[in-house]
Formats: structure tokens, C-alpha cells, sequence
């Protein structure tokens, strides 16, 4: 163990800031835009080919998927709970657009506050230990937040809260509709992805990939990356409550099966099968996922084996992921 | 009948004899994934589903083969750790340059599949198991009544434990394996088998949590489910020990069994979460963990 002493960080596809910085900027971001326009244009089209609601599936996943990857990715920080974040906020979103009778704006708002708080608590625990201790302390805590919503009177127990209303938004746009829904799904996601990629390409992103790559040599220069890992956590954590609001509010129903252990591992592997470390590797992986979950189920083959099996060919052979393995081809050298 | 702060004694020694055997398991689990950690710095996330296959291994054992209880007891711990080898070799030991983290996504993964693969054959409700003839009945103790097979889950779980500890901390054997874990380098240049001595270690803390799963089966039902749950709980144990220490995992998952127990008895509600309150309440006074040492 002594060997080892240096704490636990993952490596990632995008360890090579160096490199990057060296490319002509101009010609990257011509890629990157033409990338970015032709998903945009996928994703404005996507609802007159697709069944809406699975697009608005994979978007809300790929949003909390984007969420987690922020952490894992560029912090190096890997949180087994963050189906925590994701349901609780379902929960909450759920109750006040039901119970209290809010506007789906303010219930998502009102969900995300909550995970957010709810971040501020556990990452200011989980913090205090690393690595695998990390992984452990979320999963933990994120299994408290799971009996707490079996046993609390307003999530409903095993039924959890259904029939949620979906409202119109700002008062004015009936979300009943299911694309005026997609496309409002659409511009929270956009919405999402915009801050991941704005906190990345920060001073704050830059530091978080510098407590990845090399911890105590981050403390050395006189970060105190305590707070940064904090901020890190709070804001994946706002991110995964989004996602799991606006989830409550696309299938009208929040329960048990958005805060299981299940869920966040679900999350993991979307991010390691797409690409951990890049920005569009989490959609693609939720992409899959989703979509081979739903044949799945279809089909009579157990998906936890289908899924595990994923888990442990990724781990083994293409800890890259998609994205990752692409970029590594083409694109960056 | 006296009671005790208001709850009849029956209740509250019932409760913290079941919570005694909670703990036992958790000190079985937590003892196998500290050692594995020391050996491999890998948290095996497949602890559980091991402890569910343990399990399954006797119920097969007795409903296809015939074979009773204390057959399942040295074969099944065998067979998993058997397993357990098998698992190291072919996949966990590509691992080991990697980050530490890739181990316990790859043991996730594993875990998944073992559970997923009995829950397709063997659907989600429970077997039944049952209590060898030898383990029948009980006694009574005058405050209450003890199942002579409580009992001995008890006994039997104190005694791997400590056996594990005195061969770890007392023996030539276990000499080697504290060596390697400080530093496995140097430890290779003296001779010895350093890769040989990760697999068997991998192999005999998985062997502790088939060990466990027979010892569990009759008291719980065999269901391809019992081992995921029991998994975050031991994972809590040993974030509250902290890894360092042999001991610190016996006596930490012995006490926070009976924490359980106590809290069934005065504050059921609570009780499935308490110890994580712990947890929590430990990062923030001890973050390196009652026993554990920071790194």
C-alpha cells in the first residue's frame, strides 16, 4: 500500500491539455461547431422520426450523465450515489408541481435547490476521504436518502407519487403537448450541457483537471481544492437534480427506482461507455443505454446480466469509452 | 415481568441477539474486504453477490445432491473461493496498474451479473433452508429464550474471526502477507511468490463471505437478494473502522450490529439508517475511521 500512497485519481481520455492547447484554436472550434450543429439539428428532428418521450428519456439521462461526468471526468472523483441527487429531486419536483400546485419551472427549480443542498451536505462529507473511500461514502449516503423516501409519508412508498401534472409553462405553454414538452426537455438539456461546458472550460475546470491529474501538487500551488472539489460536487449534484426534475415531469411519476444504488450505477457506466473525461461521451452513452434497456425489455433476457457484462468488457478492454476511443483515433494526437 | 426502560426484556435481548448476529455478519464481510484491500487495494464490490452464491452453494448442495449442512459448510466456502481465483486471475489482475477505482467498477459489474443471472433462474422470493438436526431447539437463559443455532452463528463467526486475526497477526504466514502489503516490491525480492500470495488472498476473503452466506442461510431466506443490501451496510462498517486494522473490522461490525439491534427496539424507524448516521457523524469528528489510519 505504501507504494502506492499517491491518492486514487482516475486517467482519463482528455488528459492531454498540453497538447490541445498547442492546436490552432481555429480549427478545433470548426469542428466542434460543425459536431455541435449536427446534433443540434438530430435533436430538432428527433421528435417527428423518434417516439418523443424516449428522446426525452435519453435527454434527461444524458443530462445527469453530462452531471456525474463533471465529477468523474474532469475532477476525478467517482460518486456511486448520485441517484440520490437525481430521485430526490424527482421527489421534490413531483410534489410541489402535484401537491402544491407550482408551475413546472418553479418545481424543477424547487427539486434542484434541493439537490443542491442535499450536494452541499454529502460532498462536504464525502470530501473528507478519497478515492475508493469516496466511491464508498456516496453510495452510503445515497442509500440513506433511499430508505428515507421508502419510509416517508410524502414519496409515497412503493407507489411513489404519480399522476404528476406537467402544467404550462410560465403559465402560458400547455406541456401536455408532448412537443412543446420535448422541446422544453430540449432547451433544459441544452441549458445543462452549456454550464458542463462552460465550467470545463474555466479557470475552475482547469483546476479541477489539476486535482485530477495531481492532487498535492494542486495543494502545493496554493488551491485549496477542498472548496473546489466541494463546488465541483454541489454543482454535478444541481445538474443531476435538473435532470431528475425535469424526468419527474416527463413521465409524470417519481419513485423508488430513481434514488436505488442501481440507478447510480447506471450513471457510471453511461459515462465509462461513452467516454469519461469528454463532453459528448455521456449522451452518447445514455444514447445506448437507454435505448438497449428499452429493447431489453422486450426481449426475456435479464437486463442487470446484459448491463453487468457492459460494465466489466468496458472496465477490462475500453476504459476509453466511444468518444474517448474516436478522439483518440482522429482527432486529438 | 420486569421491564427494562420500558421495553419487556424479551423484546430488547431478542433484539440485540438478532443485532449480535447482524454484527457477526458484518464483521465477516468488512474482515474479508479489509483483507482483500490490504492485499489488493481493491474494494470488492462482488462481496455481497459471493455471499448470496455461498448461500445458493448449500441450498443446491442439499436440494440436488443431498448433502446437509456441514458438507455446505467446508464446501461451499470452497467452491467460492475457488471462484474467487478464478475471478482474479482472468480479469481483476489486468487491473492492478490501473487505478484503484477500475476494481471497483469492474467488481460492480461482476456483482451485477452474478445477482442478475440467480434473479433470472431463481426469481426474487426466497428458499427456504433448513436447520441442521445437531442446531435444533434452544435454550433459556431466564431473560430469554436462545435458539441453539443463534447461538452458534455466533460462536462459529467469533471464532473465524479471531482465527483470521491470530493467523494474519501471529503466524509466519501472516508475516508475509503484512510484508506484502506494505511492500509488495521488496517482499518479491526475497523469494517470495508475490502474485501467488494475491490470488490466494483474493480467494480466502471471498471464502469468508461464502463462509458467511452458509451461516446466513437458515436464519434468512436464500434469495439472489440477500447480499446487495447487507454490501452498502458493510461498506458503511468499514468506512467507519477504517481498513487498517483486523481488529477494528471485527469489533466495529460486532458493535455497530448491536447499535442496530438497540435502535430497532427504541426508535424502529431509524433503524435502517443508523448506521450511516454513524458514518457521517465519524467523517466529521475521526475522518480516517475509529481504527483506521490516514493515508
Amino acid at each position: 500500500m505504501a507504494t502506492q500512497s499517491k491518492t486514487a485519481q482516475i486517467k482519463t481520455a482528455d488528459t492531454q491539455t498540453t497538447t490541445i492547447a498547442l492546436r490552432r484554436p481555429g480549427q478545433d472550434s470548426t469542428r466542434n461547431a460543425i459536431i455541435l450543429g449536427i446534433g443540434l439539428l438530430i435533436a430538432l428532428a428527433a421528435p417527428y422520426v423518434l417516439y418523443p418521450v424516449f428522446v426525452m428519456k435519453v435527454l434527461c439521462f444524458a443530462l445527469f450523465a453530462c452531471a456525474f461526468n463533471l465529477l468523474i471526468g474532469f475532477a476525478g472523483l467517482l460518486s456511486f450515489g448520485h441517484a440520490a441527487f437525481f430521485g430526490g429531486a424527482a421527489y421534490i419536483t413531483a410534489h410541489s408541481a402535484k401537491v402544491w400546485g407550482l408551475g413546472p419551472e418553479v418545481s424543477i427549480l424547487l427539486g434542484m435547490g434541493f439537490s443542491a443542498l442535499l450536494g452541499l451536505a454529502f460532498g462536504a462529507l464525502a470530501i473528507r476521504r478519497q478515492g475508493i473511500y469516496f466511491a464508498m461514502i456516496t453510495l452510503a449516503l445515497s442509500q440513506m436518502v433511499f430508505f428515507m423516501a421508502l419510509q416517508l409519508k410524502f414519496t409515497g412508498g412503493e407507489d411513489g407519487i404519480q399522476a404528476v401534472p406537467r402544467g404550462h409553462l410560465f403559465g402560458v405553454i400547455d406541456l401536455n403537448n408532448s412537443l412543446s414538452m420535448y422541446y422544453f426537455v430540449l432547451a433544459v438539456f441544452l441549458v445543462g450541457f452549456a454550464v458542463v461546458w462552460r465550467a470545463v472550460h474555466s479557470p475552475f475546470g482547469q483546476v479541477l483537471k489539476a486535482i485530477r491529474e495531481n492532487e498535492p501538487r494542486a495543494v502545493s500551488l496554493g488551491y485549496r481544492t477542498e472548496r473546489y472539489k466541494l463546488l465541483a460536487f454541489v454543482l454535478s449534484a444541481s445538474l443531476a437534480g435538473l435532470a431528475g426534475g425535469t424526468k419527474a415531469l416527463v413521465f409524470q411519476l417519481a419513485s423508488l427506482t430513481d434514488v436505488t444504488w442501481q440507478m447510480s450505477g447506471e450513471v457510471v457506466l453511461m459515462t465509462l461507455l461513452g467516454g469519461m473525461g469528454t463532453l459528448l461521451g455521456p449522451v452518447v452513452g445514455a444514447a445506448i443505454v437507454v435505448t438497449l434497456e428499452s429493447y431489453l425489455a422486450a426481449t426475456s433476457m435479464p437486463v442487470p446480466v446484459v448491463i453487468g457484462a457492459i460494465f466489466v468488457v468496458c472496465v477490462l478492454v475500453f476504459r476509453r469509452g466511444i468518444v474517448g476511443e474516436l478522439q483518440a483515433r482522429f482527432g486529438r494526437r | 415481568m420486569f421491564d427494562l426502560l420500558g421495553v419487556p426484556p424479551q423484546v430488547l435481548f431478542g433484539q440485540l441477539l438478532l443485532g449480535l448476529i447482524n454484527g457477526s455478519f458484518y464483521a465477516l464481510l468488512s474482515l474479508g474486504l479489509a483483507v482483500i484491500f490490504g492485499m489488493l487495494n481493491v474494494i470488492n464490490f462482488a462481496h455481497g453477490a459471493l455471499y448470496m452464491i455461498g448461500a445458493f452453494v448449500a441450498w443446491l448442495l442439499l436440494t440436488k445432491l443431498g448433502l446437509g449442512y456441514w458438507w455446505a459448510l467446508g464446501l461451499s466456502p470452497l467452491i467460492v473461493g475457488l471462484l474467487g481465483v478464478v475471478l482474479e486471475k482472468t480479469m481483476l489482475s489486468r487491473l492492478y496498474k490501473l487505478d484503484h477505482l477500475y476494481g471497483l467498477l469492474l467488481t460492480f459489474g461482476l456483482a451485477l451479473i452474478m445477482e442478475g443471472a440467480f434473479r433470472h433462474f431463481y426469481g426474487v422470493s426466497g428458499q427456504p433452508y433448513p436447520i441442521p438436526d445437531a442446531l435444533k431447539g434452544g435454550q433459556n437463559l431466564g431473560f430469554m429464550f436462545l435458539p441453539n443455532y443463534r447461538g452458534w452463528v455466533v460462536v462459529a463467526s467469533l471464532i473465524v474471526c479471531f482465527g483470521t486475526w491470530f493467523a494474519i497477526e501471529r503466524t509466519r504466514l501472516g508475516a508475509y502477507l503484512r510484508a506484502a502489503t506494505e511492500n509488495p516490491v521488496l517482499v518479491q525480492a526475497f523469494g517470495i511468490n508475490v502474485p501467488v500470495m494475491i490470488t490466494a488472498t483474493y480467494g480466502f476473503g471471498v471464502a469468508l463471505a461464502g463462509l458467511a452466506g452458509v451461516l446466513a442461510a437458515p436464519i434468512y431466506q436464500v434469495s439472489p437478494l440477500m447480499g446487495t443490501n447487507l454490501i452498502i451496510v458493510v461498506f458503511a462498517v468499514v468506512v467507519i473502522g477504517g481498513m487498517g486494522s483486523i481488529l477494528g473490522a471485527i469489533v466495529t461490525g460486532l458493535g455497530l450490529g448491536l447499535l442496530e439491534g438497540l435502535t430497532k427496539v427504541f426508535y424502529p424507524e431509524a433503524s435502517n439508517i443508523v448506521v450511516f448516521v454513524v458514518m457521517a457523524i465519524v467523517l466529521l469528528i475521526k475522518p480516517a475511521g475509529l481504527f483506521g489510519r490516514e493515508r
